[in-house]
């Protein structure tokens, strides 16, 4: 590090977690500062994506310069930081300033960005690996370069987690988007992690479906007993909050526990983070929210309750236990139903041959440019055609083409349509030198309180009456809600007794069944090189034996009453239930796809006449449900089904409009927050929806479509990942018609998150029906 | 599209599927919360919504024109979203309006949103309408004001329904109606709805709403009992 810092190079270093990573970044810069005589200015940033962690890291770092007795000022500028200390940030700038992409952003968005940053050397981009290929990636890039153009001496060091794409890393650590120029340091794995899956004890009892995981509570609780500290991931928040409480219920030894999720008031959050570092806690349960950041010294092991899901990041996971680099982490699986458990046995393997997965970082989001165009122009009056050159010295924006550009900059000057009628309401002016202005002071502070490219899934604050702020619902759940009725949050259990604005009010919860709070947002779909691990463990009898008895049998009993997929067939099962006929596809190509595929399939059932009414998608199976018995399956998985209706059936669906929804926003055609007033968020999302139809009958082209249909190509709808299954299977149709449901199928029977046809002629159909049963009892 | 006769006061009706109301013999059509304008209403604090909302509705209300040939057409109020709306009206909707103008007689009642007659349009500005046994105004009157022997009809609420039905719920805007009262869904194109349960709605139709459930091609009667 100090070697590429002399010869002025950028620098990849790729280490797993808790390899001193950060230090290491730093070292240089303390080396220049205690060296060389600089002036009172930024000499160094620091970007992560926690505010957590750059105030953490503050702190870790403060320490070692005063012991060394070095002179260097150290400070953190982040959302949290308050009115007063920034204000003294402006007049007595830190030669080493810690920040978060959003509020590099809104630094870079004032007219002296650049006199304060013209003595920058060296920019710090810390866990890469969680920024590269997303939004915030983006916007951080495009900052990035922008710090490029005022400090041309600046070098830039990537710290990354081992990734599967470290040239596309280098090339996001480059200050020209090639990353031929970034000096790589990698360091050693250390020892390989020694993984075990976890069971509910004695060869228990192995749910059909469900992710919850609660099964195991009793054998999670006595692994906790086992160690010092462990940390038990989960994936999502109200799978936390359910484990939380079931390791309570039995804990009779009162091990301290603690709960930590995004949800949770961050003074709760921070409650917890400081009990773990003080050695209090014998376990805390987490989300993702745990992923990244503060190195926990004392953690002995990770237990993973759900799939995995990606084997990188389970990587990542198991590498916040035990940190010394010469011995083995220790971490368990515990599969929540019996799919999972062929999915853990596979992560597994996968993890002892180090099979990275997870897809390289996709190109850079027009809408995220949007954004950072407008603030720029806020920063000062800019040139287009020296913007188009450093945004294209990013690597999300490499390829960026020039009419690309030019119609997300005239979206930004007036909304990019038909609007000669409002010269007045331009958001950017030209003057007659060519440069771009912002248009006036109010639009530059609207812009402020707008930055940012993480769109939160809308949720409502929870209080109790008269009390305290106990942490955040999903809107959508809060909206289901009636008076009396109970759910829990941080673990406590809690009434439902009115709402005040935007504000849950509740009190203490009394013994009614609780319900489960839902919360929005994607779940991460099992990766294509997991998906195929599964595929081939289900199609080998042999590779069985690792599997506990009840999975054994159940696949038995599949064989004997159905049939197995096989390595290139597709199975399909057909089935009257309920008055319903269910086709039921085996074909593991994860949540997207199945998502997508579930949308056309239901489309070409509705044209061929047998009224589809909905379908529901896993990671590992699709399932739809009609009125007719669905018949020509080979016909119905045609290849051509790509061809015909996707575009048509992708843009009306639900899964689009949402993310329309989340580009409207960064784009900044929606505003979040505006000066005085907070727009109530479900009015939010009702106007995006109109937006997106009103967009697309009148201007199918506007850069705000191309941006949502990049976003859903690039992971959300996983078309390519469809193609290839339809060339795959062409002409291998395996089509069972059953009397009843299949073992395989049963799991996905009692699958919840069903999407219903929407509009179509099963609505019309079903609100006939409707009318006609009222017409009958009326008569009667 | 189906409409669905309704017989009022020994008056023949026709609920359209579209969301609008025609009177054959007096040649009415009727309507209501056009809400023009809406997308440019929020331009001057930089908000950039598309303005093709208008265009939508003119659209809309243009082919049941020509459709049912009315001698008169009567918007029941929040026609214009504010009340500088009809001044960033784009060229060719501003024709468009003068154009309808030429063919049928226009009635504005006003609303909410647009409190004061917006001269700049063509047709007629009122704030209340009474024709035969049936009153016309903006917002609905509570039970306790409406007259015996008169159907009230007004707009405001922008009515939906949520129905569930073998496992499947649904949503559609709907006409909310009784034996004294039409509520009318909303017209214009940006406008979202209020569930014909909240007590603003509810408490307006005691006991028992007829509904009818915008549909495809048709409307969809059904009956709720209202707490």
């Amino acid at each position: 590090m100090i070697d590429a810092a002399e010869c002025g190079e950028s620098v990849l270093l790729i280490a797993p977690t808790g390899g001193g990573k950060t230090l290491a970044g730093f070292l240089p810069s303390l080396i220049a500062l205690s060296e060389e005589k600089l002036p009172a200015k930024i000499h160094t940033i620091y970007v992560s994506p926690l505010k957590a962690l750059a105030a953490d890291i503050a702190r870790n770092l403060a320490r070692p310069v005063e012991e060394m007795g070095l002179n260097v000022t150290i400070d953190s500028r982040t959302g949290d930081t308050s009115a007063s200390q920034r204000q003294k940030q402006r007049k007595a700038p830190p030669q080493i300033l810690l920040t978060t992409p959003e509020s590099l952003a809104l630094l870079l968005s004032y007219p002296e960005a650049a006199e304060s940053f013209s003595d920058l050397r060296v920019l710090i981009m810390d866990e890469i690996h969680a920024l590269a290929g997303s939004k915030r990636g983006d916007q951080l890039a495009l900052c990035a370069a922008r710090l490029g153009t005022i400090a041309p001496k600046l070098r830039r060091i990537g710290l990354s987690a081992t990734v599967a794409h470290p040239d596309a890393i280098a090339a996001y650590v480059s200050g020209d988007g090639d990353g031929r120029d970034v000096r790589r340091v990698i360091a050693n794995e250390g020892a390989a992690p020694n993984v075990s899956l976890l069971l509910p004890e004695a060869e228990g009892y192995l749910p059909w479906s469900g992710h919850m995981g609660l099964g195991s509570a009793a054998a999670i609780l006595a692994q906790i007993g086992q160690a010092r500290l462990t940390i038990v991931f989960v994936n999502t928040r109200a799978q936390a909050e359910l484990l939380f409480q079931a390791l309570w219920k039995i804990n009779a030894d009162n091990l301290p526990i603690g709960l930590h999720h995004g949800s949770l008031e961050p003074s709760k959050r921070q409650r917890v983070e400081a009990a773990m570092a003080e050695g209090i806690l014998r376990a805390v349960v987490a989300t993702s929210s745990l992923d990244l950041g503060i190195d926990w010294g004392g953690v002995e092991q990770i237990i993973q309750v759900g799939a995995p899901k990606e084997t990188s990041r389970l990587m990542q996971r198991i590498g916040r236990a035990n940190h010394r680099m010469d011995e083995p982490s220790r971490a368990f699986l515990v599969p929540a139903n019996r799919f999972e458990v062929l999915e853990c046995e596979a992560a597994r393997e996968a993890v002892a041959a180090h099979d990275l997965d997870g897809a390289p970082p996709r190109p850079g989001g027009l809408d995220v440019l949007a954004q950072h165009v407008l603030g720029m122009a806020c920063g000062g009056p800019f040139m287009p055609d020296s913007l188009y050159e450093e945004v294209r010295r990013t690597a999300p924006y490499r390829h960026l083409t020039r009419k690309d550009f030019d119609d997300v900059l005239r979206f930004v000057e007036d909304g990019g349509y038909a609007l000669r009628a409002y010269e007045r309401h331009r958001r950017l002016v030209q003057d007659s030198l060519g440069q771009i202005w912002v248009r006036n002071e109010r639009i530059a502070k609207q812009y402020r309180m707008n930055i940012g490219t993480i769109v939160d899934t809308p949720m409502l604050r929870v209080k109790m009456r008269r009390g305290k702020q106990l942490g955040e619902i999903d809107e959508y759940f809060a909206a289901t809600l009636v008076l009396g009725d109970t759910f829990i949050l941080g673990g406590e259990l809690l009434q439902f007794v009115g709402m005040q604005d935007t504000t849950v009010e509740v009190a203490k919860g009394n013994s009614r069944e609780p319900r489960i709070p839902v919360y929005g947002g994607n779940r991460l779909p099992i990766s294509n090189r997991l998906a195929e691990r599964v595929r081939a463990m289900l199609h080998d009898p042999s590779a069985w034996s690792v599997l506990p008895i009840p999975v054994r049998d159940w696949l038995t009993m599949q064989a004997r009453r159905s049939r197995l997929p096989t390595a290139d067939d597709l199975l399909v099962e057909s089935f009257p239930r309920r008055g319903h006929w269910y086709l039921v596809a085996y074909s593991f190509e994860g949540r997207n796809a199945h998502q997508t595929l579930g949308m056309l399939l239901t489309r070409r059932l509705e044209r061929f006449g047998f009224g589809p009414l909905g379908f529901v998608a896993t990671d590992y199976v699709l399932a739809c449900w009609c009125v007719r018995e669905p018949t020509d399956i080979a016909r119905l998985f045609g290849r051509d089904m790509l061809d015909e209706d996707l575009h048509e059936w992708t843009a009306q669906s639900a899964m689009l409009r949402r993310t329309f929804r989340d580009v409207a926003i960064i784009s900044g055609l929606i505003e979040r927050n505006h000066p005085g007033k907070q727009k109530s968020r479900r009015q939010m999302t009702v106007s995006s929806d109109l937006l997106y139809d009103v967009l697309r009958k009148h201007e199918p082209d506007h850069i705000l479509l191309r941006a949502t249909w990049a976003d859903a190509a690039h992971g959300l709808t996983d078309i390519e990942r469809i193609e290839a299954m339809l060339a795959r299977i062409e002409g291998k149709i395996d089509h069972v018609r059953l009397s009843r449901v299949s073992p395989l199928a049963v799991p996905i029977m009692l699958e919840t998150g069903r999407e219903k046809i929407r509009g179509g002629e099963g609505e019309e159909q079903l609100l006939a029906e409707a009318e006609a049963l009222f017409a009958e009892a009326d008569a009667a | 599209m189906i409409p669905s006769p309704v017989e009022l006061m020994n008056e023949n009706l026709l609920l359209l599927a579209e969301g609008a109301v025609f009177w054959p013999d007096r040649h009415l059509l009727i309507v209501a919360d056009l809400h023009l304008e809406k997308g440019t209403s929020r331009r001057g604090s930089g908000i950039l919504l598309p303005p093709y909302d208008t265009r939508l509705t003119l659209d809309r209300l243009s082919a049941l024109i020509t459709h049912w040939k009315p001698h008169c057409v009567l918007a029941l109020g929040d026609n214009f979203h504010d009340g500088r709306a009809a001044e960033r009206l784009l060229p060719e909707d501003r024709a468009q309006l003068a154009m309808m103008a030429e063919g049928v007689e226009l009635v504005w009642l006003t609303g909410n949103h647009d409190p004061q007659p917006v001269e700049e349009v063509p047709g007629v500005w009122l704030t209340e309408w009474q024709e035969g046994p049936f009153s016309f105004r903006h917002i609905p009157s509570p039970n306790a004001d409406l007259a015996p022997g008169i159907v009230e009809f007004s707009g405001h609420l922008h009515p939906k329904a949520r129905i569930s039905i073998r496992g499947h719920s649904l949503t559609r805007s709907c006409f909310a109606t009784n034996d004294q009262r039409v509520i009318l869904p909303a017209f214009g194109s940006y406008t979202g709805g209020l569930d014909v349960r909240d007590p603003a709605i509810s408490a307006l139709l005691p006991k028992k709403a007829r509904l009818y459930l915008l549909g495809k091609d048709r409307l969809h009667r059904l009956d709720m009992a209202m707490p």
